[in-house]
């Protein structure tokens, strides 16, 4: 190995170390995006760009649906489903309950059907919009609000709004405070 | 491998090697680039058929609608494996072979820069090959998520999965030793008198494909990495729930994935633009225009690759960006299109088997960038995403672009390698057999995809059944018809006519100055370059 050789060795091994440490800098990167953009915000409050007009002449059926992934933790909406007015705002219940001994924490994600109920579905308030952390045995009712705007194509007469929750480490649990306790 | 190609090397070389090792020792310690080529080329052509066999066993259960030969999980693992063996242990491997057997001798350097690790960078491939092929044996079988490894299905696999992510970081890091290898050796070690824009073309396109490697071998490492931990460790890169989003994943691939289209292609057309001179017995039309051209290629290849996601959801301004960027690649790869062309155009062409490829790649490729062109369309990639038309477009770029240039690559320097003339009538054959049954195979799938027939499936519509029978047909025929290819090069490495040292007329590179076979050590005194 003669020395340009060897400078040039260690020039390619940098930018092979660098390359390796942005591949995970591009998640930060994408993440900022994300949030800039608006792109990904399900976890976020929606806000309504208009003063909402009911449209009393049309009912659509919302179904709800909870379901738990590998968490010790009851949960279930109050009503299985609730007959609702396009541009109405509608706030309706879920209950968790943690059937286990000891605190765990647990973080919701949406799920809508159809695809395009995503669209027009602008969530006010929800649970959703933080993680939940449950002591032994404690129950916990909790809000959605939210608007179906207008222009939900009209061939649409029933929609499902699903929540699943998730366990999260515990060790970023306890980080932060869950500001639905108050509602 | 050993026994076959020992006489060709073999002769002339012991006493200077007193006591070097002998037999499968030979190779496994062996530092010499030509050596190493040899054996990037055999194993590539081991995995071209392993990969081969298994795009057979899809094609078998395609021939007709409903399940008759295998179960939908492994379908599903043969898509998965045909498309990461053939990728990254055949076509890489391949070029990777023509550029350690061809880079020195076309400089004028004694060998590659570090040698060791040139040895070292072949022999970590087929560990990774046995973890690949291995997959399949353990419970759960070989990864099944289709060959880009996304995330949900790849945080859930088997241990398959495992087993795939570090075959793929140990390719990976046997590329960046080559790439690093062949950048040291191309920018130090020339002969004097061999400036940049004097370097043959295969040179100056491995260059450049050798800096991609460099620049995106590490991004897919750090992906696999992150896939590894989100399994294993508990991180939630990928997963949803703990925060994390799968089609993060996506953009970090598809930001190696672009650029490797390129890494597979471009010493494809390096190989075509030394091809083409020498049997049309002119200059190559455009010399710096093909380099500017190159290099223009390798830097819009960074800024395009959300095309492969186009349906994900993403702003419409970006999906303009990425289709206006991605039309823009047309630009550079038509100007190399027309320097082909231009080459050929009054030239006294000839058309033994390096040229047939030559010139079937220009026509083939070109047909599958222009479907690519249709791809890049927003509204009708919605269409066409995931469907057969897609498969049909890669397969013309990978398949009649990149391969077609090594048979004809191998073809234009076996009689310099092996010191024998080919069976040029069985070379013709190859050709003409490949050329038939690859259109047999993938041109009826552009109408599949368009007709709406969803890849990554075992079973389909009725209405597809003929179209698929078709390509089913053709794509034994295709395979088989490498046995030839297989048949062609042992009888010439047995013997044949002798090959003279410039072995083409109008050949004019380095390599033609030296005898057919080369000494074991070339350019030990570099040659002056006027």
């Amino acid at each position: 190995m003669t020395p340009p050789n060897l400078a040039m060795l260690k020039k390619l091994l940098i930018v092979t170390v660098t390359m390796f440490a942005f591949g995970f800098a591009l998640i930060p990167f994408y993440k900022k995006i994300c949030e800039v953009t608006g792109i990904n915000n399900l976890l976020q409050p929606d806000t309504l760009t208009k003063d909402a007009q009911i449209n009393t002449g049309r009912s659509v059926t919302v179904e709800l649906d909870a379901n738990v992934h590998k968490l010790p933790w009851k949960f279930r909406p109050l009503k299985s489903s609730v007959q609702i007015h396009p541009g109405e705002l509608v706030q309706v219940m879920y209950e968790i309950r943690n059937d286990s001994n000891y605190e765990t924490t647990g973080q919701a994600i949406p799920s809508y059907a159809p695809k395009l109920l995503s669209l027009h579905l602008k969530k006010l308030e929800c649970f959703c919009f933080s993680k939940q952390v449950l002591k032994p045995h404690e129950v916990r009712q909790m809000p959605v609000q939210f608007v179906i705007e207008s222009e939900l194509p009209t061939d649409i007469n029933t929609v499902t709004l699903s929540y699943t929750f998730f366990e999260i480490n515990s060790a970023s649990a306890s980080e932060g405070e869950n500001k639905l306790v108050k509602i | 491998m050993a026994a076959v190609h020992h006489p060709d090397h073999g002769h002339g070389h012991e006493h200077e090697h007193h006591g070097a090792p002998s037999g499968i020792m030979r190779w496994m310690t062996t530092t010499n680039h030509k050596d190493i080529g040899t054996l990037y080329l055999w194993f590539s052509f081991m995995m071209f058929l392993t990969g081969g066999v298994m795009a057979l066993t899809i094609r078998a259960e395609l021939f007709q609608p409903g399940l008759q030969l295998v179960e939908p999980e492994f379908f599903n693992q043969l898509t998965t494996l045909h498309g990461l063996v053939m990728v990254f242990g055949a076509i890489m491997p391949a070029f990777v072979g023509f550029a350690n057997w061809q880079i020195p001798m076309m400089i004028g350097a004694p060998d590659m820069a570090f040698a060791r690790m040139n040895n070292w960078s072949f022999w970590l491939l087929p560990p990774a090959a046995l973890l690949l092929i291995g997959s399949f044996f353990v419970p759960g079988g070989a990864a099944a998520g289709g060959w880009t490894l996304y995330p949900p299905l790849s945080t859930q696999m088997g241990m398959g999965m495992d087993m795939t992510i570090f075959a793929v970081h140990i390719m990976g890091a046997s590329s960046i030793m080559g790439s690093i290898n062949i950048v040291t050796t191309v920018l130090n070690m020339r002969a004097p008198g061999m400036t940049m824009m004097k370097m043959p073309l295969f040179v100056w396109t491995w260059l450049i494909t050798a800096y991609l490697l460099i620049a995106v071998m590490p991004v897919l490492a750090g992906a696999v990495t992150m896939l590894l931990t989100d399994r294993h460790f508990g991180t939630n890169f990928f997963n949803a729930a703990g925060g994390g989003d799968p089609v993060m994943f996506q953009h970090i691939f598809w930001f190696f994935g672009h650029p490797e289209v390129y890494i597979m292609i471009l010493p494809a057309f390096g190989i075509v633009s030394q091809i083409i001179p020498v049997f049309a017995r002119k200059p190559l039309f455009g010399y710096s225009s093909m380099v500017y051209a190159t290099s223009s290629i390798a830097i819009l290849s960074f800024v395009v690759w959300a095309h492969h996601m186009f349906t994900v959801g993403m702003p419409v301004s970006a999906q303009l960006f990425f289709m206006y960027a991605t039309m823009l690649i047309a630009v550079p790869t038509g100007v190399k299109v027309f320097n082909w062309t231009a080459t050929m155009w009054q030239g006294s062409m000839t058309f033994e088997a390096p040229m047939l490829f030559a010139i079937g790649f220009i026509f083939l490729f070109t047909l599958g960038g222009f479907s690519g062109i249709v791809l890049a369309i927003v509204p009708v990639d919605i269409q066409l995403q995931e469907t057969y038309y897609v498969i049909a477009h890669f397969h013309y770029v990978l398949v009649s672009g990149s391969l077609f240039a090594l048979f004809g690559g191998t073809y234009y320097w076996l009689p310099k390698w092996t010191g024998h003339m080919y069976d040029e009538t069985l070379a013709k054959t190859h050709f003409w057999l490949s050329m038939i049954f690859f259109n047999v195979t993938f041109f009826v799938q552009h109408f599949l995809g368009l007709a709406g027939m969803p890849r990554r499936t075992p079973d389909y519509a009725l209405q597809f059944a003929d179209f698929n029978q078709i390509s089913s047909i053709g794509a034994f025929g295709f395979g088989l018809s490498q046995l030839l290819f297989l048949y062609v090069i042992l009888k010439c490495i047995r013997g044949g006519e002798k090959a003279t040292n410039q072995v083409w007329e109008g050949a004019d590179t380095l390599e033609f100055t030296l005898p057919s076979p080369p000494p074991y050590h070339s350019f030990e005194t570099p040659p002056i370059v006027k």
